[in-house]
């Protein structure tokens, strides 16, 4: 299943925070949204998964979801929005028991999810037991869990620190290269962006265009940490947005 | 290296109170003695405070005539069922100002305007309603109840996470679904710590309650030696209801430990 946006337009009274913004996410493929704070990326993540409405154009889905899908648009949050009172596999039940899924059905995917995400010993440990980057990974198997078509990533590795982001990175990378997902990738880390995308968009600052989608050839697997073309793909990324993030650093907030 | 320098002062430290056992029962327990002592010794006369000692012998006489529970029970029955009442409604309401616009403007209003009214002052009201039975007294412990509930479990509601609510949208759960496994648990501290209040309210107006035609109940037997001027038997009612307070907070911990151990 593919994702086109069409012409998403979008403003807060008078005040335009998004223009024209016209994508197509190919099925298969990881596109990562950059720009400079306040550009509106998460909020278009918000439109494409329909928990929010943009002013202007449509989003569509072109073709079916695949079988066996439960939930085609599924989020990954970057605060993991895990239910603190519910265990990792109880967290990741809570999404199955909706479309009925309980008992050895239920477990069956549970285990298979967790197994994927190297979770299979923490299946009944609480959120507060465990770091940043586990609860990261609980929010990905309860993810991988209803099947998705698309994975609406909103800047999913921001509150972990530098290390753990890595390895959750290889995780990913790891994940995709066994089944390769669909996924719009939102992130301010330019790192994050070109070891992950296949497509990298580039917004510009309010109101939110593109500026420019850089593809990236070299194929996930092949991209390692400080890979010569990946820095190369990075610094051209920079330019592109260094004076915008300058100039959107200095604007006053519009609460 | 020179290890001659001056160590660095402590300065941190403090303002993290614990929990030390023991501490609350040593305090009952010295002013206790201090009041028995001093009644003894004649600094306070028995007729402005009556001897510890006495009160426990009243207590005594109580329990062996088994007048206690004739007085423990209906109150208890009154306290029950007018809390359950009052709390299930409280805890209902609350919840429908917290998730539906309509239901919040129209009724925080009206909840503000009938929480600073003194129940008591209802009580005739009440009796003209439910009668002189047991109908005025559940009403009026239900109603004392029902407003700090109700403010409590709207405020809880509000302060569900709503990235939480945003997820279990995002993941289609049913509306219910959300009502039932993300709003109510993570409402569940701020409605557990509003019963504390709300209970607490409830004992004291059962005493109030039971102004008004009641042969037997704590409240009842209170008011009694209230207007005997029998200090001794009005500090055993008052013990009682005392007691009363405490056992209900210990059971919302024992609630709180089980129902929110999730918590940080």
């Amino acid at each position: 299943m593919d994702i086109r946006l069409d012409g998403i337009g979008h403003s807060y009274d008078e005040f335009e925070v998004m223009r024209d913004i016209t994508l197509d996410i190919p099925s298969g493929q990881i596109v990562c949204i950059v720009g400079p704070s306040g550009c509106g990326k998460s909020t278009l993540l918000r439109f494409i998964g329909g928990l929010e409405k943009p002013k202007r154009g449509r989003i569509l889905q072109l073709g079916d979801p695949p079988t066996g899908c439960l939930n085609p648009l599924t989020y990954i949050f970057q605060d993991f929005a895990l239910l603190p009172w519910r265990s990792v596999s109880g967290n990741i039940s809570l999404v199955l028991e909706d479309h009925g899924i309980k008992g050895a059905a239920a477990k069956t995917i549970i285990d298979d999810v967790l197994a994927r995400t190297k979770l299979t010993d923490f299946a009944k440990a609480l959120p507060k037991q465990l770091s940043g980057g586990m609860k990261q990974r609980v929010a990905i198997a309860r993810a991988l869990a209803v099947n998705p078509a698309v994975m609406l990533m909103d800047e999913p590795l921001s509150a972990l620190d530098s290390q753990t982001r890595e390895l959750l990175m290889d995780d990913l990378v790891e994940l995709w290269t066994r089944q390769p997902f669909t996924a719009v990738y939102v992130t301010h880390n330019l790192a994050e962006a070109v070891r992950l995308g296949h497509k990298v968009v580039v917004l510009s600052r309010r109101p939110g265009q593109i500026r420019e989608i850089v593809e990236i050839e070299k194929p996930l697997v092949a991209r390692e940490f400080g890979d010569a073309d990946l820095d190369h793909a990075q610094k051209h990324l920079w330019q592109l947005m260094r004076d915008e993030a300058r100039v959107a650093d200095a604007e006053l907030l519009h609460g | 290296m020179d290890n001659n320098g001056k160590s660095v002062t402590f300065r941190g430290g403090g303002f993290a109170p614990q929990s030390r056992r023991w501490m609350g029962v040593l305090v009952f327990v010295a002013l206790i003695l201090f009041v028995e002592w001093s009644t003894r010794a004649g600094w306070i006369s028995s007729l402005s405070l009556p001897r510890p000692s006495d009160v426990l012998d009243t207590f005594r006489q109580l329990f062996d005539s088994g007048l206690l529970f004739k007085h423990l029970l209906p109150s208890l029955t009154r306290l029950f069922v007018g809390a359950l009442i009052g709390a299930s409604i409280g805890i209902a309401v609350g919840i429908m100002i917290g998730l539906f616009s309509y239901v919040r403007s129209g009724l925080v209003p009206l909840v503000a305007a009938i929480f600073p009214i003194p129940k008591i002052a209802l009580l005739p009201l009440f009796v003209i309603w439910f009668g002189i039975g047991e109908g005025s007294k559940y009403a009026l412990i239900a109603f004392g109840t029902f407003t700090p509930t109700v403010v409590a479990t709207y405020g809880a509601v509000d302060n569900v996470d709503r990235t939480l609510i945003r997820m279990g949208q995002s993941f289609g759960l049913s509306w219910w679904s959300i009502v039932r496994k993300i709003v109510l648990p993570g409402a569940m501290p701020g409605i557990l710590s509003g019963l504390r209040i709300s209970l607490a309210i409830a004992i004291i107006l059962l005493v109030a309650a039971e102004m008004l035609g009641a042969e037997y109940g704590i409240g009842a037997y209170i008011l009694e030696a209230g207007s005997l001027y029998d200090l001794e038997r009005l500090f055993a009612g008052v013990v009682i209801l005392s007691l009363l307070g405490v056992l209900i907070s210990a059971l919302i911990g024992m609630l709180e430990r089980r129902l929110l151990g999730w918590r940080t």
